[in-house]
């Protein structure tokens, strides 16, 4: 063991953030540790899946075991994680629950302590819990489902729906796009599939609610939506899992496809144990005159890799970025945005801040490519640190590749700290210096948290408290 | 009841800056500081705040009777102490509503909740007084703000934590007349015999409307001489030239 995990495992044992508590384990269905063929065949076996899943699964294992870890560009930290000492998939081998009275009593503790609150479900379209590998439970309105609404998981999405599902699966992000997408694509496991028909537009927001329960566990959820011709969806999903003390995995792929005319906005409220690596695929093809927007907030895990893009395929299309990423001690927050004009007039927004506590370090990887035969196209970014204290870090790294000299691009960054001046103006009011910390931080991402749905907001709000808490003096 | 400074000794990076002041401001009663640039006046109010540039190398500061010179800024302006800045730090992204309730909140108990109508009520109230838009209350702290309401922002900061004392570092500086006066009736309004004042100014002009009872003057980190109301016109008319000579 080195002396960077302990120090990892020291943070996570002393500090006291929301999500630390669980549940005794007990799986039906447990894969065991390390990563095989094996291992994949008895995913597929245990969920009963199509011959091409299980192919597409075994190609995807040995992209992954013949792709090197990205250390040329990314963190050395990615070498401590020891894959055979993971297990890739476990299950209480339970079918999805359709209501809320047929879910386990601890399960439904578990949401309660995670604020996954009883009075928002009426207010929200559908609800998809993951717990481990399979969704706990799910549900759409009898409303939307009549409309043609599919919210399923993603097994039941490649299985019950593959005439629809299978033709975009793995078409955004390839299994080789990176190593963390083959790993995913090799032992996938839960996640949502969406698919919204023509013109329906989604008025309340999807929501899911992921959450790693067992040691030693990674997730590898896979999400695919689709919204057709003109229509529109917003999808939310919060991620928090309990400490453990030893590191866990976390690695996603999530895919979105907007088809002419179509918006799509997905947000993301994470706050994951700060053992954990969160290394997670985001990518969005958007069509004609279709948008899409990803609202991201990392809070928490030991080191998040994560870069939402959006591919603009079609005339005037959009794509955007808004992200929040807050580093504590221990942690590094690895994250920007990717945004690929491929396209005329297609417009592109990235919006960053980055919040570094202690000895957080948080980084901002951009790439905007606007490509040479394109004509009228628009790129804004802005990236804005803030500095807690002095041994905090940060560090920007935009890669704006622009050619041609018909389009408009602008890019602004700012670092700045909070000032012994304004502290002690805030804490003349009576704020301790937490509680003014907190209030500084909060006051630094409120343009942005304005774009979140007001539930989410105030959990930001909260979890930017906790997080604080302990965190200076 | 009163805010007492004894024999007060401090220094900011080894220089000292305060040379053995004595204070006491009963409740009940305005006192200003006038003084020369340099004398300390300032720097006086911001160490009774518990600024942790300054180190108070002796003497003590007294709240009711309590030894405050262990406690924390925050502890301080819990225990009473308010300090309108004569530069307010500006808190961007933060509103003023939430600024205040945040404050008031600091205050309560573990698990009590500020009653939000209760508290936009009282604010609104204070906020006509001083002739303040509604909309500043969605403004971010001093983001912006003009010096003058600056100034007002701090009064009303000031009437809404309700202190025990209040120190008023050259809060007319940067005013015009109108904005002054305004300024000086939201002080007025809250003079009251369980409160005490202490005005820092260069100028009498704030004084034609914050009446004091007594007047200080500071000089080299000491109180060098005291009197009445008058005290603060004889150095209108004369200036500090007596220190001079002394």
């Amino acid at each position: 063991m080195n002396s960077e995990t302990a120090t990892v495992r020291q943070v996570a044992l002393e500090k006291d953030d929301v999500g630390n508590f669980s549940y005794p384990e007990s799986h039906k269905f447990d894969a065991g540790y390390g990563l095989s063929k094996d291992t994949i065949d008895y995913i597929s076996k245990v969920k009963d899946e199509p011959a091409w899943v299980n192919e597409f699964r075994h190609k995807a294992l040995e992209t992954f075991l013949s792709k090197p870890m990205p250390t040329n560009w990314a963190t050395k930290d990615l070498e401590n994680i020891d894959f055979d000492a993971i297990r890739y998939y476990l299950s209480d081998g339970a079918t999805p629950k359709r209501s809320w009275d047929d879910v386990p009593p601890e399960v439904l503790e578990t949401f309660d302590r995670l604020g996954v609150p009883e009075q928002e479900r009426a207010f929200l379209a559908g609800v998809e819990a993951q717990y481990d590998s399979e969704a706990a439970y799910s549900n759409v309105k009898e409303a939307l489902a009549d409309e043609g609404v599919i919210f399923v998981t993603c097994s039941e999405g490649l299985k019950e729906h593959e005439e629809i599902f299978r033709p975009w699966f793995g078409k955004v992000i390839p299994t080789g796009d990176n190593k963390f997408s083959a790993l995913n694509s090799a032992v996938m496991s839960g996640g949502s599939f969406i698919y919204i028909p023509p013109g329906v537009k989604v008025k309340h927001p999807l929501q899911a609610y992921f959450r790693i329960n067992s040691e030693n566990f990674g997730q590898f959820e896979r999400t695919l939506i689709i919204a057709d011709e003109g229509a529109e969806v917003m999808y939310m999903e919060g991620c928090t899992a309990p400490k453990f003390e030893t590191a866990t995995l976390h690695s996603a792929v999530v895919e979105l496809v907007a088809m002419k005319g179509a918006k799509i906005q997905y947000i993301t409220v994470q706050n994951w144990s700060s053992n954990v690596f969160n290394l997670v695929t985001k990518r969005g093809l958007a069509h004609e005159d279709a948008e899409i927007r990803w609202i991201d907030c990392n809070i928490g895990s030991r080191l998040t890799m994560k870069y939402p893009g959006v591919v603009m395929k079609g005339e005037r299309a959009r794509g955007e970025v808004i992200s929040i990423a807050l580093a504590n001690d221990g942690q590094h927050q690895d994250t920007g945005a990717k945004m690929i004009h491929a396209a005329n007039n297609t417009t592109s927004n990235v919006i960053s801040k980055s919040i570094s506590v202690g000895e957080g370090r948080s980084t901002y990887r951009g790439q905007v490519h606007i490509p040479k035969h394109l004509k009228g196209c628009k790129n804004n970014t802005e990236c804005d640190a803030l500095l807690i204290n002095t041994n905090s870090r940060t560090d920007t790294y935009p890669a704006i590749s622009v050619k041609g000299n018909q389009h408009v691009t602008q890019h602004e960054a700012s670092v700045s700290q909070v000032s012994e001046e304004m502290l002690f103006y805030m804490q003349q009011r009576g704020l301790s210096e937490t509680q003014a910390m907190s209030l500084a931080v909060n006051g630094f991402i409120n343009d942005l948290v304005e774009e979140f749905p007001m539930e989410y907001s105030v959990e930001l709000k909260r979890l930017i408290d906790l997080e604080m808490e302990g965190s200076v003096g | 009841m009163s805010l007492t400074i004894e024999n007060l000794h401090a220094s900011v990076e080894g220089t000292p800056i305060l040379k053995g002041l004595n204070l006491e401001i009963p409740a009940g009663e305005v006192h200003a500081i006038m003084g020369p640039n340099g004398s300390g006046k300032s720097t006086l109010s911001k160490i009774i705040a518990g600024h942790d540039d300054y180190e108070v190398t002796d003497g003590r500061v007294l709240l009711d009777g309590v030894d405050i010179s262990g406690l924390e800024v925050d502890e301080r302006s819990r225990a009473g102490i308010f300090l309108a800045f004569q530069y307010p730090a500006e808190v961007p992204g933060v509103s003023n509503a939430n600024f205040l309730r945040a404050a008031l909140q600091a205050r309560l108990p573990d698990g009590e909740e500020i009653d939000a109508v209760a508290f936009y009520k009282d604010m609104y109230a204070k906020m006509d007084e001083l002739e303040m838009n509604r909309k500043f209350t969605s403004r971010a702290v001093n983001e912006g703000f003009s010096g003058g309401e600056k100034k007002r922002n701090e009064i009303l900061q000031m009437m809404m934590l309700d202190p025990r004392y209040c120190l008023l570092d050259e809060t007319d500086s940067g005013l015009d007349i109108d904005a002054l006066k305004v300024v000086a009736k939201g002080v007025n309004s809250m003079r009251s015999a369980n409160r005490g004042f202490l005005v820092i100014t260069h100028y009498q002009r704030l004084l034609d409307y914050i009446k004091p009872d007594h007047v200080h003057v500071m000089a080299d980190g000491q109180i060098v001489k005291s009197g009445g109301a008058e005290l603060a016109l004889e150095l209108e008319e004369s200036g500090y030239d007596f220190l001079k000579t002394a």
